[in-house]
């Protein structure tokens, strides 16, 4: 009897838990990276998608927004040497002779996208002769081994030294250590100093959110039901998509239904997306901050024997080729993985004494129904990203896993 | 017997505050998702179930399943005619890992939560070099259709759990409970106990193979689909009764654990509460139900009473 009473006492402690119900967005026990902005935090809620972020910042949001109509200068079939609205730095103090050691402090291999973009750089250092010797270490998600492997590439002769940083606020102090000592270049996710030569990135999270928000707000009528699917709240790439999302969603007619934390796992996700096909019947559009788990998400409307909304999802393959196979109605925001060859073509202009941009914005395409066959590539892995930007180099599709 | 009551109350009340939240959960189609969705955990709960009531651990079988999944989709490479001898793969490597985990535990005189905790690692090391963080390949349709059609996954779960009964009702589960109840009386009446020891951990193992095939199945590759399930399992059999060290309780109450565990969760999420506090809510019942196992102990030296 003493057995149920503890059980049933754990039981009440967790429905407790129920009534201090949280705020769909989760609020960020992390510190934030970017300031954040109290007049969009105060907005209040109106179409269900909770709180604005912490990470929210209104000049970002409207740069990136605008980034995505400007025309990228650049050679245009080399989205990856395009830059949009670049302003130029001088790097004639950094000019050496070749051949060059280019170093690359990695924050991880852990997933596709970053195994695509990991191949894709080690393809482009192949192509360039002047480059003699390419030392990487990968820091495994931890940002204390990051620190020590930028410590430890600065003792290695580096002529240049790439950084895709862990985190944000962490890795500022490491890089800006290592600014005085070599040319730094940092690409992906950004730090809180400008002493980087210069900063890679494609337009943005804001960018991305907006883009599969606005496909759903043309295609689903007014009052349609929406489920938002996020991995985790807190990491600032990932913040930004959902926020500019949520400005979206909040000025449209639809009706954001669930606000839902996947943690990029696709059984969690189909699970989720089944308990609200069972609990609203019928929804008709699906935001997802990230595409790895879009194939879960649909397969849910699929095993309830429900039509696939309109859906969101990324570039990888087993996206696109469930999108053309059940002719869907969707839309991949991108993050492309060509970005990782821009940071090597950017290490040689610096050692050439050729100028850059100080802040490297790669344009930012996303795959519609128009383009859709462009980028499926049924030859390549089902968790290959489409936007590598690697088709035409020599160890293509081999290297890349495909046939 | 007696122990396991408590828990189909707690399950019993849990289902009505599900239905009462969710209607869909009565209908037929509801209800076989809900058994389509415990299934995995409620089969890993019944090889777990052995292990611990013959006094062990095995905190290997999350990283197992992960293997299982990985291996499965790198092999079958969406080849269908692949997929029957991928299977049989499968559990032979389930049956393999429970195999060394037992040789090691019974043999070497191992503790088996540093065995189980080894076998953990070296697992998830292994799928981590060899897939770098991702996995390749794909599963075929055939593969697939036992983890994504209910009625599938509802019919495995069921021949598990009776295959589960007679095992227990069988000489195999009397001495199987007695080594974990006292090894030395066991092994002085004449039970084997290290080989009925090595037994309950070849069918943890195979219980790992068979909940990889449902979950690959339900939501495809995957590096994380293993994830804490080994904690998961271990709550499970905890809350079904089960006591920790072994010799007492029983493997339906141990599934019914499972079945609780995930009606839990999905209530939780019902209310809009899922995440990180799934992990609390386990860590909770984990030390309730242990801490009540240890109050009972001395009412039960007072009054024996049967398994």
């Amino acid at each position: 009897m003493r057995r149920l009473l503890v059980a049933v006492a754990a039981l009440a402690l967790a429905a407790a838990g129920c009534a201090s119900d949280l705020p769909p967005t989760g609020a960020s026990a992390q510190p934030s990276a970017a300031p954040a902005t109290s007049a969009a935090a105060s907005e209040a809620a109106s179409a269900g998608t909770g709180e604005q972020s912490d990470f929210f910042v209104q000049a970002d949001y409207d740069a990136q927004l605008a980034m995505r109509t400007q025309t990228a200068e650049g050679p245009g079939d080399k989205p990856w040497e395009q830059a949009i609205a670049p302003q130029m730095v001088d790097t004639a103090k950094y000019k050496k002779d070749g051949p060059y050691h280019l170093c690359f402090s990695n924050a991880a291999v852990n997933n596709p996208w970053r195994q695509v973009g990991w191949t894709t750089m080690q393809e482009e250092v192949a192509l360039h002769k002047e480059i003699k010797e390419f030392t990487a270490l990968d820091a495994e998600g931890k940002d204390d081994k990051q620190i020590s492997d930028i410590a430890e590439l600065q003792s290695k002769g580096c002529d240049a030294l790439i950084i895709s940083p862990n985190t944000t606020a962490t890795l500022t102090p490491a890089v800006s250590g290592a600014c005085p000592e070599v040319p730094v270049i940092v690409f992906d996710r950004g730090v809180e100093t400008d002493c980087p030569v210069t900063f890679i990135k494609p337009i943005g999270g804001y960018a991305f959110g907006a883009d599969g928000a606005e496909f759903l707000i043309e295609k689903v009528p007014a009052g349609g039901k929406i489920l938002a699917l996020r991995i985790l709240p807190g990491v600032d790439v990932l913040e930004t998509r959902w926020s500019a999302a949520k400005v979206a969603f909040d000025k449209s007619q639809l009706q954001v239904i669930g606000v839902e934390f996947t943690d990029g796992d696709a059984a969690k996700t189909k699970s989720i997306v089944s308990d609200y096909i069972a609990r609203h019947g019928k929804i008709d559009g699906v935001w997802m901050d990230a595409g790895a788990t879009a194939v879960a998400a649909i397969e849910a409307f699929e095993d309830a024997g429900v039509p696939v909304p309109a859906f969101v999802g990324e570039d990888q393959q087993d996206f696109l080729q469930k999108w053309k196979d059940g002719n869907l109605t969707a839309v991949a925001p991108t993050y492309p993985t060509y970005q990782w060859r821009t940071p090597i073509i950017a290490a040689l202009k610096i050692l050439k004494g050729e100028e850059v941009p100080k802040m490297w914005n790669l344009p930012q395409p996303k795959i519609t129904q128009e383009n859709l066959g462009t980028y499926l590539q049924p030859n390549m892995p089902l968790l290959h990203y489409a936007l590598c930007g690697c088709e035409s180099m020599p160890g293509f599709p081999g290297k890349w896993g495909g046939k | 017997m007696k122990r396991a009551i408590p828990i189909f109350v707690v399950l019993a009340g849990l289902l009505v505050a599900i239905a009462a939240a969710n209607p869909f959960f009565l209908e037929p189609a509801g209800f076989l998702a809900f058994l389509k969705r415990v299934a995995p955990l409620a089969i890993l709960a019944a090889g777990q179930y052995f292990v611990i009531v013959s006094g062990e651990f095995d905190l290997s079988v999350g990283s197992l399943v992960t293997v299982e999944v990985v291996v499965a989709a790198r092999l079958i490479d969406g080849d269908e005619a692949m997929t029957w001898p991928v299977l049989a793969l499968l559990v032979v490597i389930g049956l393999l890992v429970g195999l060394v985990n037992g040789l090691v535990t019974t043999r070497l005189r191992v503790p088996s939560f540093i065995t189980t905790l080894g076998a953990m690692l070296i697992l998830s090391g292994a799928v981590f070099l060899w897939t770098g963080g991702a996995p390749r390949g794909a599963l075929s349709q055939g593969f697939r259709v036992f983890g994504r059609e209910g009625v599938w996954a509802v019919a495995i779960l069921a021949v598990v759990v009776v295959a589960a009964v007679l095992l227990m009702r069988a000489d195999f589960g009397r001495t199987l409970v007695a080594a974990g109840d006292n090894e030395k009386a066991a092994r002085l009446s004449g039970v084997r106990v290290d080989r009925v020891r090595v037994f309950a951990f070849m069918l943890s193992g195979l219980s790992a193979a068979v909940a990889g095939i449902l979950l690959g199945g339900f939501a495809g590759v995957s590096a994380q689909v293993g994830q804490s399930l080994e904690f998961q399992a271990i709550t499970a059999v905890v809350l079904g009764g089960v006591v920790l060290g072994g010799g007492r309780g029983h493997v339906v109450a141990a599934i019914a654990g499972a079945f609780t565990l995930e009606a839990l969760f999905t209530l939780l999420n019902l209310h809009g509460i899922s995440g990180a506090l799934e992990y609390a809510v386990q860590g909770v019942i984990i030390i309730a139900a242990v801490a009540v196992g240890g109050l009972r102990l001395p009412a039960l030296r007072l009054t024996p009473s049967k398994v």
